[in-house]
């Protein structure tokens, strides 16, 4: 019987599995799928991660090596090249892998941290042929980092999602045409900063509420067809421009992977498509945590990390210290949230304060983030600029939350 | 000279090519692709129907109920994903139950067992999903769901098994007559044979023109689909269908034999390659299957695709003797599959009729068994990774194939050598991230036991590769 098993050995599950040891567990294991630890931070070649984290600017697999560094300070047991098949209510973990073979281990507690994948072309149902060389973002970037291909030569981009935009860059690094970077939103769903570095630095062409409306080509991809859409996204007909192309690469969002989730009983919230869960990111199944991507979309790997490392002190306070206590409060989205997390808290729970992570649904400019309980505002936070494509974050007193029961709001206040 | 050639690999091709295996004669099937199974058997709604669509005394009528009882057998023997789950089709007025009546009088003519008209509430009752506008609904136990390309690899695999070659890659070019036989032209080089056997689906018109005076044109008909994740896969546990009109079978909602749901088809009359999916097209088939079950989740989408078949406009298969020694597998529109072992028999017939000896092999080999790491037991799961550590690595995280399953499928009579391939032989790629992950890991199996660069790894056909080439830092040596 193990303390702690982890799901999953991507930036989540290292922090995760490192702060659990330092919050005094002993006996904790990581199971992974892949053939290292990190991620798909060890496909994410370019710079930029870290800058919070360790205030200084790293790579994908420069930040995983940090924590996987960390890790092999401690004794926490890691099994790569193994596939978690099941997690039961009742904390049993199924797994199988060609070293271990297919074993069933048991846990007083366990951190899910599988991550996320990528929509795809299915999902959001692009018409016409279905050649060769339509490519998820992440696909293309794993072809292109850890394999050593170029999976085309002349690239349309659909959707603006931060994987899209840094391999609009990355391509053209490698000699490809890249045509543009068509959204159908009127914002960018990624970052400002890759906006600017992976796209306006080379001159790409971004098109806001454009989306690509035909796929053309027998075996390979020989055209898209992008239309410029109305306010409900629908294309307006006579808008059509088509580009002469052999791939189209795909940045439409990002779908947490919670299937285990699901078999373990976990209740889970339809806004982050993750597991709802406390303060502590405990779940609704007791000593079931989760953090990272399986979560909700992060923005940025730092706030996974300190996500996790929230995630592993609490797993290690549950197996050493029981359950935790405490009537909870549900946090609610106000004019302009599209989720918070996390769900509930229960402030007897909590030390100093609460950090409430969110996103919007439309980009604002200055404005105020407001707490409120029923019409009582607890406190505010003022903000220059909101936008969907970046994850917020604020720090409630729980001092503030003494006299509160039921539910508080988070909203936004244009000013 | 070879007694047999067949022309075509698709599940028609392959049922003719097993049956005359069975025979001691020396076959050949020639398929123009890379793989088997490419052509309509690939793309269509997967269902093996009851037997009350097609007019009684018609050719189609036969064989549609033989075949339907044939494949259930078949499945059991070569281990096909085939559940027998029944149809509805279903009444929305008056005039559509005098539709249902007229189904019921037909089959129980063409030997359909068990159909009986329910009303909606009783339709209802066994599928709770239906509209509340159903009025009434044909319910047909025997009809089946089944995986068409597994049907139709393993008949292929089955007749390779007992000796008949299969050409891959392989387009006819012309047929000249000879004395005692045909000189088959392909791209690959020509062949003599005693007999003809032309089973090239949507081609079969061109095929014909090549050995007889052109009696037929096919007339192509395109049908598109949503097949949606595994979440949405138990919202109807039948195959429930709208009332037939004379552009075909209607949009149908049903299970599939690996868990999800599949919606469609319209019919639209298209060019014989014409597989492209139409924003219209797509539209109609969500809007037309909601009136059947209102509650399908279209945000469920994992994949849309669109068949071609190969309708003559006739009320019935186009099959027969051509010419002398040449027999047609013509105009095999639905229930095409289901028909299919029925046809493969009737082929033979025909032959024997144009003077083909049948003596049938001591030893006919009628067996297939293939790995499925995620059906398996725990106890069995554990006892075959120790076996083979292959079983162990998951590679298709979303079907949970395992990599020992891709590299039995590469050891199997007809190996693939694509993605796609892969996929239709072990799931790897159906699931809900389409390959995003395991696109990867397949391309570098492939590549590595195929003993190519992963440049030349196809995702289906020749010419569609992947990758083009590599980065400026060359490609990793794993």
């Amino acid at each position: 019987m193990y303390e702690l098993i982890v799901v999953g050995g991507g930036p989540a599950g290292l922090a995760a599995a490192c702060a659990a040891w330092e919050n005094g567990l002993r006996s904790i294991l990581i199971v992974e799928r892949d053939r290292d630890l990190g991620g798909i931070l060890n496909q994410c070649i370019h710079n930029g991660f870290g800058l919070t984290w360790f205030k200084e600017e790293l790579t994908g697999p420069e930040y995983a090596h940090r924590f996987i560094e960390m890790l092999s300070q401690t004794g926490v047991e890691v099994r790569t090249d193994t596939m978690v098949l099941d997690v039961t209510p009742d904390l049993q973990v199924h797994m199988t892998g060609p070293a271990t073979g297919y074993r069933i281990e048991r846990a007083k507690s366990v951190i899910l941290a599988m991550g996320c994948r990528e929509r795809t072309r299915g999902a959001i149902g692009i018409p016409g042929t279905r050649p060769a060389g339509v490519y998820t973002a992440g696909a293309a970037q794993r072809y292109v980092n850890v394999e050593g291909w170029l999976p085309g030569k002349r690239v349309v981009i659909l959707g603006s999602g931060d994987i899209g935009l840094i391999m609009a860059r990355r391509m053209t690094l490698e000699g490809a045409k890249v045509l543009a970077c068509v959204e159908v939103m009127p914002y960018s769903g990624g970052l400002t900063r890759n906006i600017v570095q992976c796209l306006q630095d080379f001159d790409i062409p971004l098109y806001l509420s454009h989306t690509v409306t035909q796929i053309r080509g027998r075996d390979r991809v020989e055209q898209v067809v992008v239309s410029q859409v109305d306010e409900s996204r629908r294309p307006i007909p006579g808008t059509e421009m088509v580009f002469d192309c052999d791939t189209l690469l795909l940045s439409v969002g990002l779908i947490p992977e919670n299937e285990l989730t699901e078999r373990a009983g976990v209740a889970l919230d339809p806004r982050t498509k993750g597991a709802l869960v406390y303060e502590n990111m405990e779940t609704s199944v007791p000593g079931i945590f989760t953090c990272g991507n399986v979560t909700h979309v992060h923005d940025l790997v730092d706030f996974v990390s300190a996500e996790s490392q929230r995630a592993g002190a609490a797993a290690a306070k549950f197996v050493l210290q029981g359950p935790a206590a405490g009537e909870s409060i549900a946090l609610k989205n106000g004019f302009g949230v599209s989720y918070t997390v996390p769900q509930r808290v229960r402030p007897q729970n909590v030390e100093k304060a609460v950090n409430v992570f969110f996103r919007v649904n439309r980009i604002f400019g200055k404005n105020e983030i407001a707490v409120r309980a029923g019409e009582r505002e607890l406190c505010h936070f003022k903000r220059d600029r909101l936008a969907p494509g970046e994850m917020e974050n604020i720090t409630v007193p729980v001092k503030l939350l003494e006299d509160v029961t039921g539910e508080i709001t988070v909203e936004i206040r244009e000013v | 000279m070879t007694d047999v050639v067949i022309i075509g690999c698709g599940v028609i091709g392959a049922a003719a090519a097993m049956e005359l295996s069975r025979y001691d004669l020396d076959i050949t099937v020639l398929e123009r692709e890379n793989d088997v199974a490419v052509g309509t058997t690939k793309a269509n709604s997967a269902i093996l129907h009851a037997g009350y669509d097609p007019k009684p005394g018609t050719l189609m009528a036969r064989l549609n109920v033989r075949g339907s009882a044939l494949a259930k057998e078949y499945c059991a023997a070569l281990d096909v994903p085939y559940r027998q789950c029944g149809s509805m089709v279903l009444a929305f007025s008056e005039r559509e139950i005098d539709t249902l009546r007229e189904l019921l009088e037909r089959g129980v003519k063409n030997g359909v067992p068990g159909l009986q008209i329910l009303s909606g509430d009783e339709a209802r009752a066994r599928e709770p999903a239906l509209a509340k506008t159903v009025l009434a609904a044909l319910w047909a136990p025997t009809a089946a769901i089944v995986s068409p390309w597994e049907l139709c690899l393993a008949f292929a695999e089955t007749a390779v098994k007992n000796g008949a070659s299969l050409r891959l890659n392989t387009a006819v070019t012309g047929l000249e007559r000879r004395e005692n036989g045909w000189l088959v032209h392909t791209n690959a080089g020509d062949m003599e044979t005693r007999f003809v056997v032309n089973a090239a689906g949507v081609d079969s018109d061109t095929v014909h023109d090549m050995a007889a005076p052109h009696s037929f044109d096919i007339k192509p008909s395109r049908g598109e689909y949503y097949l949606l994740d595994k979440a949405e896969g138990t919202r109807v546990n039948t195959v429930v269908f709208q009332c037939p009109s004379e552009r075909g079978k209607g949009v149908l909602v049903s299970p599939t034999v690996h868990g999800n749901l599949i919606v469609g088809p319209n019919a639209e009359g298209s060019d014989k390659h014409d597989l492209a999916t139409t924003a219209q097209g797509l539209d109609f088939v969500r809007e037309t299957a909601k009136l059947s079950v209102p509650s399908v989740d279209f945000s469920k989408s994992i994949r849309n695709f669109a068949g071609v078949r190969a309708n003559t406009g006739r009320d019935d298969f186009l099959i027969g003797v051509a010419a002398p020694g040449f027999v047609d597998l013509a105009g095999i529109c639905s229930p095409g599959l289901t028909s299919a072992p029925a046809i493969g028999e009737y082929a033979v017939e025909l032959l024997a009729g144009e003077g083909l000896a049948l003596r049938k092999k001591e030893k006919f080999i009628f067996e297939r068994r293939r790995v499925r790491f995620k059906e398996l037991s725990e106890a069995e799961r554990q006892a075959l990774v120790a076996r083979d550590p292959a079983y162990g690595w998951v590679i298709c995280r979303c079907e949970t194939v395992t990599e020992g399953e891709i590299l039995a499928c590469l050891r199997a009579p007809i190996p693939p050598v694509s993605v796609d391939g892969v996929k239709r032989r072990v799931n790897a790629g159906m699931g809900r991230c389409q390959g995003g992950f395991c696109a990867p890991r397949v391309v570098e199996i492939l590549s590595r036991e195929l003993k190519v660069s992963p440049g030349e790894i196809v995702k289906d056909r020749a010419g569609m590769n992947i990758l083009t080439e590599e980065t400026k830092g060359g490609a990793a040596h794993v």
